[in-house]
């Protein structure tokens, strides 16, 4: 059911949600987490979308953050769903007025107790996420460097103000990639002397894939333009010659190495949904991506 | 494996373990199993990413087959049963590594060919004569089977140019023997062949996920382990219930009956990882060490007339639907002793366990379908409340619910609101299912992976069988020389000799 508040408070959205889930015969139960989405008008129904299919095996609390109108006078409207396209909550919180630079006096009373909170910019990325009012309230702070205009440089500032807890879904879109290299290179294979990672320009995945690999070898790892979609290939340069992975369709992944048959392996690119999922999996800091994320710091300004 | 990888850092939790270059070959393709469970596994690992590039897939059966035929047969099993969504792209990929040897266990031009087949897909895919033999096929074709591996030389890995040596591993399924001779005999069979650390044991009733969940349950947390022995708990019942017959198994199951098929294997485990003290580490070998100290710890009464019970079911209504008996089942012989319920109360010697009687019971054709391992605690020693008040109030009890809905339940007293103190039992529940942002991998997914990756077997090996055994053993031969199963009417909750038991102990059983 939908149920619209106009000119409300947070007290009525709890009201409202208790009597829903009453009426329903107490479908949230279970919760496992607060989502905060942040975001605006225009964006808010496919990041809705995506963050109740990430939730629909396992239901949480999304709130979706909106501020509109920063020049009428201060007013908060929500919009309740319960039992529908997920089996959690969805508030949205349209947000008016000067209320809209408090955002997180709205959001603090509706978070879930006991639970992780984890904050998701679809379209923005924040300058500190860690410093921002609502990403202060969050355990885990998911941005998103390729939306924004200049992802290098996004990149380059989430890096300057990286705090534990912090994320990227340009690094979750580099896990299957990451997966394949790592399996890679699990088989015996000469010495690592260097690399290339080729993307289509502007894709701060191939500059995250390169920090990392960069990082673990202690080689330098070149990042280069490429047609795309997305990453197209991954080259080791080793004493016993290159290994090799490319992808051009976005699709299926060839691998050669020396003196070995070429093998292919599928290799998509994924969905929204399925970056979120594996965001959602575990809350802890990534070292991994802090890592990767320094590397990419201190390649980026040597340039 | 060589060298540190420098990509993997166990930090590095996004990653998963991936397999390496190897080929499964598969014995039993026709097999329900195989259809059912084996291909969608192995589909559902290719799409989730967990194979590697090259990875290939060989059938062997007595069937006229060729490589396209099997390659349908297992893209249908896989479209009917796999977990995962159906990725063409995936498919594809997969398909191109299958492959089928025709012929019999017996034919050694049969496993000469596969033994050229696989050698091929060496050189064509690159699968670095990495080899995984998965004996879907009655035990009784192991020694042939084992036979031809080690006489058409599949079974052995020469040194690799560089200086690498191939691995081999086998995995059987249970039922690993039905008496401890016959178990010794497989063992030796398989071991003759392959080391120990090479075979995998797979009890589908107990995926590893589960042991994984009980071990951390019990062992990650504070709240329970103090109250983990004598001193808290009045006993321990520990059931798995199906609520179907023995179906079309009959040739396999009569002779063997739900002693064997279950109590030995899964109920023995699920005792193991119940009593057992905290392993050192989390390796192989440390929970190996801890099972088989409980496992030899096992003592039966010394009466089993009336420590153990056992039934067969009888015509009756059983969900809604008239079943009829074992007895009636084609297949079965009308004089069969073959029981369909088997319940025992063994001991656990040791200081944690002294006195305290474990129940394991097992039946066919009971209401329902649930495994679960209940801890009873004992009363409160004084109550400081009327008699009338806790009327209601019964003992306090941990429930491990293994399967449907795993999770974990928790049963205490609890006032019930108004003005008269009242206390009555309450429960609080919690399961697996609602908590996790992540579905937990089907059991054969994960076998599958751990035998491609080589890690060590957290099922059985050879002294747990054969400890079990040792314990099961007595019960089946004094079952052989007295009297035949009770019979219990299908859909009920057992024979009556079982409550018997269970009410000299002044005690009774969880309801189903």
């Amino acid at each position: 059911m939908t149920i619209d508040l106009t000119d409300t408070t947070t007290g009525a959205i709890h009201d409202a949600l208790r009597q829903a889930r009453l009426r329903l015969g107490g479908v949230a139960s279970g919760m496992v987490l607060t989502l905060v989405i942040v975001t605006n008008e225009g964006e808010q129904y496919d990041a809705v979308r995506a963050a109740s299919a990430a939730g629909r095996q396992h239901p949480c609390r999304i709130l979706v953050v909106i501020i509109r109108r920063p020049e009428q006078r201060s007013r908060l409207d929500a919009e309740i769903r319960v039992g529908e396209t997920s089996p959690g909550e969805t508030v949205l919180l349209r947000m008016y007025g000067p209320l809209g630079q408090h955002a997180d006096s709205v959001v603090a009373p509706l978070l879930l107790p006991d639970t992780p909170v984890v904050i998701w910019w679809p379209d923005t990325v924040p300058p500190i996420p860690s410093q921002d009012p609502i990403g202060a309230l969050a355990q885990r702070r998911i941005t998103d460097a390729a939306a924004a205009g200049s992802p290098r440089d996004a990149l380059a500032r989430l890096a300057s103000g990286y705090q534990p807890g912090d994320t990227d879904l340009s690094w979750t879109r580099a896990t299957p990639w990451r997966s394949l290299l790592a399996a890679t290179m699990d088989q015996p294979s000469g010495d690592v002397t260097g690399g290339t990672v080729s993307a289509e320009a502007g894709n701060p995945t191939a500059d995250l894939i390169a920090a990392w690999i960069s990082h673990a070898y202690g080689v330098g790892v070149v990042a280069e333009p490429s047609a795309g979609p997305g990453v197209t290939e991954v080259c080791f340069t080793t004493s016993d010659g290159e290994i090799v992975i490319t992808r051009p369709d976005g699709r299926v992944a060839h691998l050669r190495r020396p003196g070995q048959p070429e093998r292919r392996v599928a290799l998509h690119r994924r969905e929204t949904t399925e970056l979120l999922e594996e965001e959602l999996r575990r809350l802890d800091p990534d070292e991994i991506y802090a890592e990767a994320l320094a590397q990419f710091q201190t390649a980026h300004h040597s340039q | 494996m060589s060298a540190v990888n420098p990509l993997r850092d166990p930090r590095d939790r996004r990653i998963p373990r991936v397999a390496g270059p190897c080929v499964l070959v598969l014995f039993g393709v026709t097999g329900d199993l195989s259809r059912k469970k084996l291909m969608p596994a192995v589909y559902d690992l290719a799409n989730r990413g967990l194979l590697p590039p090259g990875f290939s897939l060989v059938g062997f059966a007595r069937r006229d087959w060729e490589n396209e035929d099997f390659a349908q047969v297992t893209h249908d099993a896989v479209k009917e049963h796999a977990r995962t969504p159906f990725n063409d792209t995936v498919w594809q990929q997969l398909a191109e590594g299958i492959r089928f040897v025709p012929g019999e266990f017996a034919d050694d031009a049969a496993f000469d060919r596969l033994a050229q087949t696989v050698a091929k897909l060496d050189t064509e895919r690159g699968t670095g004569g990495n080899y995984a033999f998965y004996l879907s096929v009655p035990p009784k074709f192991f020694p042939d089977v084992v036979a031809q591996l080690k006489r058409s030389g599949l079974s052995s890995s020469p040194v690799g140019q560089d200086g690498h040596r191939p691995w081999r591993r086998v995995v059987i399924e249970k039922p690993f023997g039905h008496d401890l001779a016959s178990a010794r005999q497989l063992n030796e069979i398989v071991n003759s062949v392959f080391g120990s650390d090479s075979v995998f044991r797979i009890d589908h009733y107990l995926g590893k996920e589960t042991v994984q969940n009980i071990l951390a349950l019990r062992f990650a947390n504070t709240l329970y382990e103090p109250i983990w022995n004598r001193g808290y708990v009045d006993h321990v019942q520990i059931t798995m219930a199906e609520d179907i017959g023995i179906g079309g198994r009959a040739g396999y199951y009569d002779g063997i009956g739900a002693a064997r098929d279950v109590i030995q294997n899964h109920l023995m485990q699920l005792l193991a990882l119940t009593a057992m003290e905290e392993p050192v580490s989390f390796d192989a070998a440390s929970l190996r060490a801890e099972k088989e100290k409980i496992l030899s710890a096992v003592r039966l009464p010394e009466n089993l007339a009336t420590g153990t019970a056992r039934g067969q079911y009888a015509a009756g209504w059983q969900g809604g639907v008239e079943v009829p008996g074992f007895l009636e089942e084609d297949g079965i012989a009308p004089d069969s002793h073959t029981e369909t319920y088997a319940a025992i109360k063994v001991g656990v010697d040791t200081r944690r366990w002294a006195g305290v009687p474990f129940y394991l019971r097992t039946g066919k054709r009971l209401p329902r379908r649930m495994t679960e391992i209940a801890l009873i605690f004992q009363r409160a020693p004084h109550l400081p409340f009327n008699a009338t008040d806790t009327k209601e109030l019964g003992h306090n009890a941990l429930v491990i619910r293994v399967q449907p809905d795993e999770g974990v339940t928790v049963r205490f007293g609890s006032k019930v609101p108004g003005s008269a103190m009242e206390v009555r039992d309450v429960n609080m529940d919690f399961a697996y299912g609602e908590s996790f942002t992540e579905n937990s991998p089907e059991a054969y997914e994960r076998l599958l992976l751990d035998v491609l990756i080589g890690d060590p077997p957290l099922f059985p090996q050879n002294q747990e069988v054969e400890l079990s055994w040792e314990v099961l053993d007595p019960v089946e031969h004094f079952w052989a020389e007295h009297g035949k199963p009770d019979q219990y009417v299908a859909g009920s909750t057992g024979p009556a000799s079982a409550d018997a038991l269970m009410a000299r102990d002044g005690r009774a059983w969880r309801r189903l």
